[in-house]
C-alpha cells in the first residue's frame, strides 16, 4: 500500500514522471493547472508499489510518496 | 613614543594595511606595485587565520576579493593599469553588492600596455566609475609614504563606513620611493561589527542573500537609489591640503607625485616674487569642489597639472564654475613633470593674462 | 499508518523552480538539498548562484547564498572559504560559465585544492540566452552560434572537463553523473554527497559534473530530451568517478 501526493500547481506537465513508473500509472491529466499545464496525475493508485521513482525523477518536487 | 621606519612605498601599504586588520590579500603581480603583493605574502602567509593568494589572474583576485568581503573579511587587492581594468567587472559587483574592501592602484603610463613609469592616466577610470552601471568608489591620493600609510587605514575604515569599494590611487613613483613613515597605534574595535549582513552560518536567523542583480527594473532602481544616496553623504569626508594660499597670484591644482613637483615650484616662486597657492585634493572622489570654488573666487587663473591628457582638469572646470580661467598642463606616457616645466608655464599664463 | 518515504527536502525553500519543464536543474537542485539535509550542513553552508538559468539558485536553498559574476564562482568561493573555513561553501554553474568564460578559474581552484564543492551542470548549451553553442556542445550540434552544426575544425570538440581537471593532482574527487533514470539519480546523489563529505573531513576540491538536459533549446520534448542525453553525450561524456582520493594507493 502507497500513496503518491501531487502537488498540481508545482507540476510542468513534463511527462518525465510517466516515463519512470514501472507500474505505470502516473498520467497527465486532461485539465489544466494555474500555469496552463496539464499536471501529472495518478490512476489505478491501489498498484502503486511506493518505489518513488516518479518523485525522484521530478524536476520540480512536486511529489510526495507515502508508504 | 612611535618609532620610525625607512620604507618603500609598496611595502608601506601593505604594512598599513596588515596594521588596519586586513588579513586577506589577492592579487597578481605587475609593475609597478609587486613588491606590495610579495610583502602580502611575506606577511599574510605567517600569520594564523589569515590568507595570501597570487590569483590565476586579476579577474579571479577581485572574485576572491568579492567572496571574502560577502564573508565579512577586511580584505584589499592591488595592481596597476592594466590589472584594474580586468577587475573592473568584479568592482562592479562590488559596489552593487555594497561589499567594503580597498583595491590599490599604483598607475603606469597608458592606455594599453602602455610603460611602466609612473603616470595619472587613471583618474576618469578611477573617479567615475571604471566598470559598468552607476557606481562609484571612494578614491584617496596619497603623495607620500607617510599618507600611503594614513590614507590605505583609512580607505578601509570609509569602505566599511560605507559598505562600498574604495580605492588608493598611487603611481609607480609613490610605490616605489623611500621615506620615514610612523605607524600610529590601531585600535581593533573602530572595525564595525559585520556580523549584522555577512554571509556565515544561519542558524537562529534568516538565510540572506548578496544579490548583485535584479531582473524588475523598479526593484533595480531602488537598490541604485541607496548606493546613490550613499554618494550624497560622502563630500562630509573630502580632503586637501592647500599651500600658499592666503593671497595667491595664480592657484595650481595638483595630486599625488604632481602635487609634490608643484612645492618645489612655490619655493622657487617665492624667490622670484610670484605667490603660487596649491590645492592638492586628497579625496579625489569626493572631490573638493568647494574649496576649488572658493579659489576661483579669489584668482584669476587656476592651472591643473597632471601626469595625462587633462583628467582632473574637468572637475576642476566643474568647481570653478566659469569664475577663473583654468588652464592644464600635462605630461603624459610615463613621463614625470618637472618643476621647470611648470615653472615656465606659470609665468607664460600670468604674462598673457 | 503510511510513513512518508520522499518529501521535499528541508534545505529547499518553497519558492517554484524558474526552470523550463523537464530541465534537470530541479533535480541537481533536490539533490543537493537533500544532501545538505543529511549531513545536516544547510546552518553552515554557504551556496553561490551563477550566471545563466541558475542564477536564480539563490532563491531555492535554505542557507546563505550569494550570486558571481559569470565563470568566477570558484574565485568567489575561494575568497569565502578562506574567511570562513569552518563553513560548507558550494558553486552552482553551468557549462558556459564553468568551461568557457570561467576555465582559469575552475583550474587552478582545483589546482590549489580549494576545499570547496563544485556542482557543474552539463547541458551543452547556453540556456538563458537562448541556445548558442557550449564548449561543451557536441559534434555537430545545431545551435544558435553553430547553425549549420559544430565543426571541429573551427570550433574545437567538445570540452571533457572532468578528464581534463583529472591531470591535476591536488583535487580530491572529481566525478560526471547522469539523472535520465532513476539508478542514475541514486548514483548522482552518492557522488554529490561524497563531494561534501569530502569537503567536510578537509579532504579538499571536488567536482561533480551532471549531464543534464535542456528541452527547450534543443527542440526536444523532455523525455526525446532524455534519450537524446543517453544516446549521444553519455558515450562522449562517459559517466565515471575520474578522480578519489580515497581510492589513491
Amino acid at each position: 500500500m502507497a500513496k503518491v501526493i501531487i502537488d498540481q500547481e508545482r507540476c510542468k506537465g513534463c511527462e518525465l514522471c510517466t516515463i519512470v513508473c514501472p507500474q505505470k500509472i502516473m498520467v497527465m491529466s486532461k485539465s489544466f493547472n494555474k500555469k496552463s499545464y496539464h499536471p501529472a496525475e495518478q490512476i489505478n493508485p491501489e498498484k502503486c508499489n511506493g518505489c518513488a521513482f516518479c518523485a525522484m525523477t521530478c524536476p520540480d518536487v512536486a511529489l510526495e510518496v507515502y508508504k | 613614543m612611535v618609532e620610525r621606519l625607512l620604507m618603500k612605498g609598496n611595502e608601506a601599504i601593505g604594512e598599513a594595511a596588515i596594521h588596519a586588520g586586513c588579513r586577506y590579500y589577492f592579487g597578481y603581480p605587475i609593475t609597478p606595485q609587486s613588491e606590495l603583493t610579495a610583502y602580502m605574502a611575506r606577511r599574510l602567509l605567517k600569520i594564523e587565520g589569515a590568507a595570501f593568494i597570487q590569483s590565476e589572474s586579476e579577474i579571479a583576485a577581485i572574485n576572491m576579493v568579492y567572496g571574502a568581503a560577502a564573508a565579512g573579511g577586511r580584505v584589499m587587492t592591488s595592481s596597476s593599469g592594466p590589472g584594474i581594468s580586468l577587475k573592473q567587472e568584479g568592482i562592479s559587483y562590488l559596489a552593487c553588492a555594497e561589499l567594503p574592501c580597498v583595491i590599490v592602484n599604483m598607475m603606469r603610463g597608458g592606455p594599453g600596455l602602455g610603460s611602466i613609469q609612473p603616470a595619472q592616466g587613471d583618474y576618469f577610470q578611477a573617479t567615475k566609475g571604471g566598470g559598468h552601471g552607476d557606481y562609484h568608489l571612494i578614491v584617496l591620493a596619497p603623495s607620500s609614504v607617510q599618507e600611503l600609510v594614513d590614507l590605505t587605514i583609512k580607505a578601509f575604515d570609509l569602505a566599511d563606513k560605507y559598505r562600498n569599494p574604495a580605492m588608493i590611487l598611487g603611481d609607480g613613483l609613490l610605490g616605489q620611493m623611500m621615506e620615514p613613515v610612523q605607524f600610529k597605534e590601531f585600535q581593533k574595535e573602530r572595525i564595525p561589527s559585520k556580523e549584522d549582513w555577512a554571509l556565515g552560518s544561519c542558524q537562529g536567523r534568516k538565510p540572506r542573500r548578496i544579490v548583485p542583480f535584479n531582473l524588475d527594473p523598479d526593484e533595480l532602481e531602488k537598490i541604485v537609489n541607496k548606493i546613490g544616496r550613499k554618494y550624497e553623504d560622502l563630500p562630509k569626508e573630502v580632503q586637501y591640503e592647500v599651500v600658499n594660499m592666503d593671497d595667491p597670484d595664480i592657484v595650481v591644482v595638483a595630486y599625488g607625485t604632481v602635487a609634490r613637483v608643484v612645492k618645489t615650484v612655490i619655493q622657487k616662486g617665492k624667490k622670484e616674487g610670484i605667490n603660487i597657492g596649491l590645492i592638492r585634493p586628497i579625496t579625489l572622489y569626493p572631490f573638493p569642489y568647494a574649496v576649488i570654488n572658493d579659489a576661483a573666487n579669489r584668482v584669476k587663473q587656476i592651472l591643473v597639472a597632471e601626469m595625462s591628457l587633462g583628467q582632473m582638469v574637468e572637475d576642476v572646470k566643474l568647481a570653478a564654475n566659469g569664475k577663473s580661467k583654468v588652464f592644464f598642463y600635462g605630461r603624459t606616457g610615463g613621463v614625470v613633470i618637472s618643476p621647470v616645466e611648470i615653472w615656465e608655464e606659470v609665468k607664460k599664463i600670468l604674462n598673457q593674462n | 499508518m503510511m510513513k512518508k518515504v520522499f518529501a521535499r527536502p528541508k534545505s529547499l525553500t518553497e519558492v517554484p523552480f524558474t526552470y523550463c519543464p523537464g530541465c534537470h536543474h530541479g533535480i541537481i537542485h533536490r539533490l543537493i538539498a537533500e544532501v545538505m539535509d543529511e549531513l545536516n550542513i544547510a546552518q553552515d553552508t554557504i551556496g553561490i548562484a551563477p550566471v545563466g538559468c541558475s542564477v536564480f539558485a539563490y532563491l531555492f536553498f535554505n542557507c546563505d547564498m550569494i550570486v558571481a559574476a559569470h565563470g568566477r564562482a570558484p574565485a568567489v568561493a575561494t575568497g569565502i572559504k578562506r574567511v570562513k573555513p569552518n563553513n560548507i561553501v558550494f558553486t552552482y554553474q553551468g557549462d558556459g560559465d564553468l568551461a568557457s568564460i570561467g576555465t582559469a578559474e575552475i583550474v587552478h581552484a582545483a589546482n590549489r585544492s580549494e576545499k570547496i564543492t563544485v556542482i557543474f551542470v552539463n547541458n551543452a548549451i547556453y540556456g538563458m540566452t537562448g541556445g548558442q553553442m557550449a564548449p561543451t556542445s557536441l559534434e555537430g550540434q545545431v545551435t544558435q552560434t553553430s547553425p549549420y552544426g559544430r565543426d571541429p575544425k573551427t570550433m574545437g570538440m567538445p570540452i571533457r572537463m572532468c578528464e581534463l581537471l583529472s591531470t591535476l593532482n591536488s583535487p580530491a574527487y572529481i566525478a560526471r553523473v547522469a539523472l535520465t533514470k532513476p539508478a542514475y539519480i541514486i548514483r548522482a546523489k552518492k557522488a554529490i554527497k561524497k563531494g561534501f563529505q569530502y569537503q567536510i573531513d578537509g579532504k579538499g576540491f571536488s567536482l561533480i559534473e551532471v549531464l543534464s538536459t535542456c528541452p527547450t533549446n534543443w527542440g526536444l520534448s523532455p523525455k526525446e530530451a532524455n534519450e537524446w542525453l543517453e544516446k549521444k553525450m553519455i558515450p562522449y561524456y562517459p559517466l565515471a568517478e575520474f578522480k578519489n582520493v580515497e581510492e589513491v594507493s
